[in-house]
């Protein structure tokens, strides 16, 4: 594997994630609890697709065959997209898409403190500009943690429930590819391995605040990252590419 | 009037009177956004760098650069968005933060270097009565560059501009 196809990979992995999350988040559109969080979730999916946008517009230039970011995004199919499995999580209930939040965002706040000082200027610009809506959607997750962990029995109860479903898929966060060696080697990438145990101190410091136990399984389900998915993947994708694939080159 | 050749602050000139889409009370050049232009024998290329990585308005902005540019017989040009250094609230002057806030929007307070963990001790002072006793609704508002706050003086409801 090239430098070059490293930070291809890398930069898909990252957008993809963020391209997921947006699509997820995006659900919430007019059927927000209140309001207010309707608003929320749709600003936080906004965040979401910009960057993505960046990350995938960024990956078409790296790979050098003139791919667009709404190429990648709208054309590629199930096995070659690399977000991590929790991103494609369904939304669930609100207590399951503020877990899901939290345990996303958390990771994203130190993943993207480390790309802010990348060797790549392009990727740390990029993070430059996402650590700082990452604070806002880390600190709107745990708010909420509070007052759903603090709140009713029923709320601290379906909190409970997610973090419980949602804790397996957390692992894949962490793990390094070939690619992602390559790229921590350039100082390009970020060590995810190194981030494990201050991510669990946060979470677990959040959670704790909230009146929610941590999990104790400690298995781990993963694949995402190199293309194998969950059966969440291909009704996203039904949905998400639908306009493209029926009306190729469609715009507004 | 079409001129020939222009000079890079003539240009930047022309583009610093074109308004943010949002707010139309600031300029570009006001909020930090127009960075630079650059004149080459390939033609003139603007650095813009977005406010927000999904900005709604970066679109719109781009075809104002664009058509203001094709008026005044500059045909070649184009827009880089540039990221580093990244678009900060800091950017903005004390005159800037005047105009938003007699817009009716409260003005970002703080550097979003500091104190982000806790943004509920920031003082943020409801723009139509000048109190301090107000209140955050929500850290998401209108638009991804605003927080919703209400006043407990005059209780009105109103936009603060978050710190970035
Ligand atoms: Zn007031």
């Amino acid at each position: 594997m090239t430098k070059q196809e490293a930070l291809y990979q890398y930069l898909l992995q990252l957008g993809d994630n963020a391209l997921i999350q947006s699509h997820r988040l995006s659900e919430w559109c007019s059927k927000g609890p209140i309001l207010e969080e309707d608003l929320a979730l749709t600003n936080i999916a906004l965040d979401y697709i910009g960057r993505a946008q960046n990350l995938l517009h960024y990956a078409g230039e790296v790979e050098g065959k003139g791919q667009s970011a709404d190429q990648l995004a709208y054309r590629r199919p199930e096995h070659q997209y690399y977000n991590n499995l929790i991103a494609e999580m369904p939304k669930g209930d609100f207590a399951f898409t503020i877990a899901k939040q939290l345990l996303i965002s958390t990771y994203e706040l130190l993943l993207y403190t480390e790309l802010c000082h990348s060797k790549d200027e392009t990727l740390a610009g990029i993070a430059g500009k996402a650590i700082k809506e990452v604070r806002y959607h880390w600190t709107h997750s745990r708010d909420w943690c509070y007052r759903l962990g603090k709140g009713t029995v029923l709320s601290n109860e379906l909190l409970q429930q997610a973090v419980n479903d949602l804790w397996m898929y957390t692992g894949e966060q962490f793990e390094m590819g070939a690619e992602e060696e390559l790229m921590l080697k350039e100082v390009i990438g970020c060590d995810n391995k190194a981030l494990q145990n201050k991510w669990l101190e946060m979470v677990e410091t959040v959670l704790s605040d909230s009146n929610i136990k941590i999990p104790t399984a400690t298995y781990n389900q993963s694949g995402g990252r190199k293309g194998i998915h969950t059966e969440n993947m291909g009704h996203i994708l039904s949905e998400m590419q639908y306009l493209q694939r029926a009306y190729p080159e469609a715009i507004w | 009037m079409v001129k020939e050749s222009y000079l890079r602050e003539e240009i930047l000139a022309l583009l610093s009177e074109i308004k943010d889409p949002e707010i139309p009370v600031v300029t570009i050049e006001e909020m930090g956004m127009l960075r630079d232009v650059i004149l080459s024998d390939k033609g003139c290329e603007i650095l813009l760098t977005p406010t927000y990585t999904a900005c709604p308005a970066m679109g719109i902005i781009e075809q104002d650069i664009l058509s203001t540019l094709k008026e005044a017989g500059i045909d070649n040009a184009k827009v880089t968005m540039v990221f580093a250094p990244a678009w900060t609230t800091d950017w903005m002057s004390e005159t800037t933060k005047e105009k938003l806030i007699r817009f009716g929007i409260a003005a970002p307070v703080h550097s979003s270097c500091s104190n982000w963990l806790s943004p509920k001790n920031v003082e943020v002072k409801c723009p139509k009565c000048e109190s301090t006793d107000t209140k955050l609704i929500s850290q998401f508002g209108s638009t991804a560059c605003k927080a919703l706050y209400s006043c407990n003086h005059c209780h009105e409801p109103f936009d603060y501009f978050k710190c970035h």
